[in-house]
């Protein structure tokens, strides 16, 4: 980053600031300068103890600050506070007076941040990127050696950030290395943690470091280890672990070596042919696969009870819905159920449990037919369709209904269950269910309250899916949920008859 | 034979684990050590502490508990015919070398996997004890990954998800006629199954309780998974239906694709040939576009009869030289959706043009200043004072557009 702008020769105001960092001394100055309207040209602005370049000039003095205007306010968004912190932490010397200069024009223009095209507010942020971006390579990159004497163990590490952000940093490492005793040393500043306190220090030499650390051949074991030879891309390394921070990394001396060798490997791992296979292979083969129980493919027709029935179904490959479900979700309840509910298809919540009517519409339909008297214990619910059918959208997915040859492939099914089970009375919950009770497709708003008899002797009673009620608009949920209840009313009525 | 040092262990162990791509270690809940007085702390983002050559982020230490492995995956350089040298790690071996790392700066916290020896609970219970003894022995508070073996029990998958941040299983593979081929022992209803059951447990830690409105701790750094790309003919169409399914599915946090990479005694099942890195990198572009550009899965591949990904130019710029009729765009009216249908322009750069054009109308240049390239933006947008005329429906837009051909592979 260049000089914002020069620094100039005769300026009215001189402010001296007592360190690089010194973000309230800026705070001061910038306040008392901008509300008595000083031109940003008009400041040069200084650091204590900083090399001007001239030898022969006089140490920079302050001018005193002019007063504040009685009664005079300065109010900036919040936001250009946080950028000023981090920016004053930049190395550009021009740096105090680029950030007067946006303070001045965010007096007349207060949503100039929001203005990210603005030539200035680019480079504020461009500034403040640079600033995070070298306090998250000194995050990733110090490296601690580890020292012991007889006050015990200590861990020390030599930096050379691009920045002033020592101090901005140092709590980091606090909070990380609490139970350590640790110190950084860069050229600007020191940064030490007794396990109790921090302290900012003046600057050190890289030979105040230690020089090695016997963990550091572990690391670089490591280091090699991990690298792919055939994935060799020497270029996005290098963008995100700039060569100039090599020097302090104990594992970056193996980067050459790694780099050359890697065609070579690579090039052996691919033309070395296949051997034979290794000697334990065959007892691991024998001991645990061999005599794994055959996965009889079992079809379901010969099942003679509900738990068989779903153990035939696990692996259902009848339509293509398996593909995109996690499991087969199978009828539940007890075997000698009196009453069969069969529902539409399972749903999200249903697809993960593995079991039936637990979602928002089973949830749902147990309040309710427990309202209307059934006990749930003495029913079996299951769905026409057992696999889920959906679009993903994002992190949901979102229903859809099974077409008539899904239907019809899990008539298989359900049919089984109800060969089994043998109840007096199946009650269809709307359309789907109804289309693969009866085998043909129902208009179930007109034909719902009504008991369809089978050829075969079963009874259907038709009504609606529970999740028809979830979707309607509030006012006309209650009545429809009082229908909802009237049906399965009757369907205790029902029960009772066939008594 | 001698026992093999920590450093032999490390060396193979090591090995064993970087065909796995991930080394996130993003995602956890913010926590330090200030009161615990032990080491570690997890902020919003993760950091790479360093990169290998082959360009990949170092920030955990990714290795195996053992790479003694019963199963036969045909990919894997672990499986059980595979000649390769093998090694154990002791739980306290693990549990050292992470603290030795952590305490140097040189690591974000821990990735464990395992190859599975004798039963899939007895390896999942000494991952688990990992964990354990990290978090509660050694006050530590780092990043722990771990990787589950689906055929663990449940409990032991609520303990694992009680000392990690993140969990994962790895699909293997984009289809399960690709997994029953390739790794025959492996069930792919149980690792649905699996993740199904790793989604419920995160859905349950996202609700408070009734009782205490504290929420119980489950790997608040959800789930992930991994498949490979390129070891089965696969097509891209294919791939992206697969991570939309498992992102709609099972709330993953990311799907990772790796390109099939050449293993040391590999198996005559796979093809023998350099990684296909490009493919990767378009792949992980186009689950961007499902992720934060509002791009439907099957939107992406639509113009591509073969269901595979232009290697030449990344997929979004693929999809909109295929609409062009939805462009130019003006940037100082269009909504946020299809702003970010724009080549070049990235979900920063739309923020920043949507807050910026509520004070000024955007002229080019000021569109210039907040993507990365305006050459490549230039034909898709109108500005103050800019069209750009006949060239969206130019036969020559693609060459003007695309980067020029250079050398995809290694050699």
């Amino acid at each position: 980053m260049g000089m914002v702008e020069k620094r100039p020769l005769s300026a009215h105001h001189a402010i001296l600031l007592a360190s690089q960092t010194d973000f309230s001394g800026w705070r001061e100055a910038a306040r008392a300068m901008a509300l008595n309207g000083v031109d940003p040209a008009d400041i040069a602005w200084s650091v204590e103890g900083e090399d001007t370049g001239d030898l022969f000039a006089a140490p920079p003095e302050s001018t005193p600050l002019p007063a504040i205007p009685p009664g005079a306010e300065l109010r900036v968004p919040r936001r250009f506070v946080d950028l000023a912190e981090a920016v004053i932490c930049h190395s550009d010397p021009a740096r105090f007076g680029f950030l007067y200069r946006i303070l001045c024009r965010l007096q007349r223009e207060p949503h100039l941040l929001d203005v990210a095209t603005d030539p200035d507010v680019r480079k504020l942020e461009e500034m403040d990127k640079s600033v995070r971006r070298d306090i998250h390579k000194m995050r990733a990159f110090v490296r601690f050696r580890r020292i012991a004497d007889e006050t015990g163990e200590r861990f020390v590490a030599w930096f050379e950030p691009a920045h002033f952000i020592v101090e901005r940093n140092a709590p980091f490492f606090m909070r990380r290395f609490t139970g350590m005793r640790w110190t950084i040393l860069t050229p600007h500043a020191t940064a030490d943690w007794d396990g109790e306190r921090l302290a900012i220090g003046p600057g050190a030499s890289k030979a105040d470091a230690p020089a090695e650390d016997a963990a550091e051949e572990l690391w670089r074991t490591y280091f090699r280890s991990i690298f792919n030879p055939t994935r060799l891309k020497v270029k996005a390394m290098t963008a995100e672990m700039p060569k100039k921070y090599w020097r302090n990394l104990p594992e970056a001396s193996l980067i050459p070596d790694l780099i050359a060798g890697a065609e070579k490997s690579a090039r052996d791992m691919i033309e070395r042919m296949p051997t034979m296979p290794a000697p334990h292979h065959e007892t691991v083969q024998a001991k645990h696969w061999r005599n794994r129980p055959a996965e009889t493919q079992s079809d379901g027709a010969d099942a003679t009870s509900i738990a068989e029935l779903r153990k035939a179904a696990t692996d259902c490959r009848r339509c293509p819905l398996w593909r995109n479900a996690t499991q087969t979700v199978f009828g539940e309840g007890p075997e000698d159920a009196r009453v069969v509910f069969v529902g539409e298809q399972p749903g999200d919540q249903e697809d993960i449990a593995g079991k039936p009517f637990v979602g928002p519409a089973g949830r749902l339909f147990d309040a309710i037919i427990d309202e209307a008297g059934i006990d749930r214990a003495t029913t079996y619910v299951t769905n026409a369709v057992k696999h889920f059918k959906f679009e993903p959208r994002g992190k949901r997915r979102i229903h859809s209904r099974p077409n008539a040859g899904e239907v019809q492939a899990c008539r298989w099914w359900i049919e089984r269950e109800l060969k089994l089970i043998r109840p007096d009375l199946v009650v269809a919950l709307g359309a789907t269910a109804a289309q693969s009770l009866l085998g043909k497709a129902v208009p179930i708003t007109k034909m719902r309250g009504q008991t369809v008899t089978r050829e075969d002797g079963l009874k259907v009673f038709l009504t609606v899916h529970p999740s028809y009620l979830l979707r309607l608009p509030d006012d006309a949920k209650a009545a429809e949920r009082e229908r909802f209840l009237d049906d399965l009313k009757r369907v205790r009525t029902l029960m009772d008859d066939t008594l | 034979m001698p026992a093999p040092t920590v450093r032999e262990k490390l060396a193979i162990l090591a090995d064993a684990a970087k065909y796995d791509a991930s080394c996130a270690s993003s995602g956890a809940d913010r926590r330090d050590s200030l009161k615990s007085g032990g080491i570690g702390s997890t902020e919003a983002t993760g950091i790479c502490h360093a990169y290998a050559p082959d360009g990949r982020c170092i920030s955990l230490l990714k290795i195996l508990l053992t790479n003694f492995c019963i199963y036969d995956c045909a990919y894997c350089i672990n499986r059980s015919s595979s000649n390769v040298k093998r090694a154990r790690f002791t739980i306290d071996d693990v549990v050292t070398l992470t603290l030795d790392f952590y305490r140097r700066n040189y690591i974000e916290g821990l990735f464990l996997s395992s190859g599975v020896i004798r039963s899939p609970d007895e390896t999942m219970a000494e991952m688990v004890e990992v964990g354990r003894r990290l978090r509660l022995d050694h006050a530590f508070a780092g990043y722990i990954h771990l990787k589950t073996i689906p055929e663990a029990s449940q409990e032991l998958i609520e303990q694992a998800g009680l000392y990690a941040d993140r969990l994962s299983i790895n699909v293997e593979l984009p289809t399960d006629e690709g997994v029953q081929r390739l790794a025959p022992e492996k069930r792919p209803q149980t690792i649905r199954r699996s993740m199904a059951g790793l989604r419920e447990k995160l859905d349950a830690a996202a609700e408070p309780t009734l009782r205490t409105k504290q929420r119980p701790r489950f790997a608040p750094g959800g789930q992930s998974t991994q498949m490979i790309v390129g070891a089965d003919p696969t097509p891209d169409a294919t791939i992206l239906k697969t991570s939309a399914r498992l992102y709609g599915s099972y709330r993953l946090r990311r799907v990772y694709y790796s390109a099939f990479s050449p293993i040391p005694d590999s198996s005559a099942a796979l093809p023998s040939m350099k990684p296909p890195l490009m493919r990767e990198h378009r792949l992980y572009q186009a689950d961007w576009m499902m992720r934060f550009y509002g791009f439907e899965e099957r939107e992406i591949l639509a113009g591509r009869p073969d269901g595979m990904l232009d290697l030449a130019i990344d997929p979004k710029l693929a999809w909109a030289l295929d609409h062009r009729a939805i462009f130019p765009v003006d940037v100082n009216r269009a909504p946020r959706e299809l702003l970010l249908r724009v080549p070049g322009l990235g979900t920063k750069a739309v923020k920043r043009i949507l807050a910026s054009r509520i004070h000024r109308r955007l002229r080019l240049e000021d569109v210039g200043r907040v993507c990365q390239s305006i050459a490549a933006v230039r034909p898709f947008i109108v500005a103050e004072g800019w069209s750009p005329g006949g060239t969206i429906d130019s036969e020559r837009l693609r060459e003007a557009v695309a980067p020029r051909a250079r050398q995809l592979e290694l050699f």
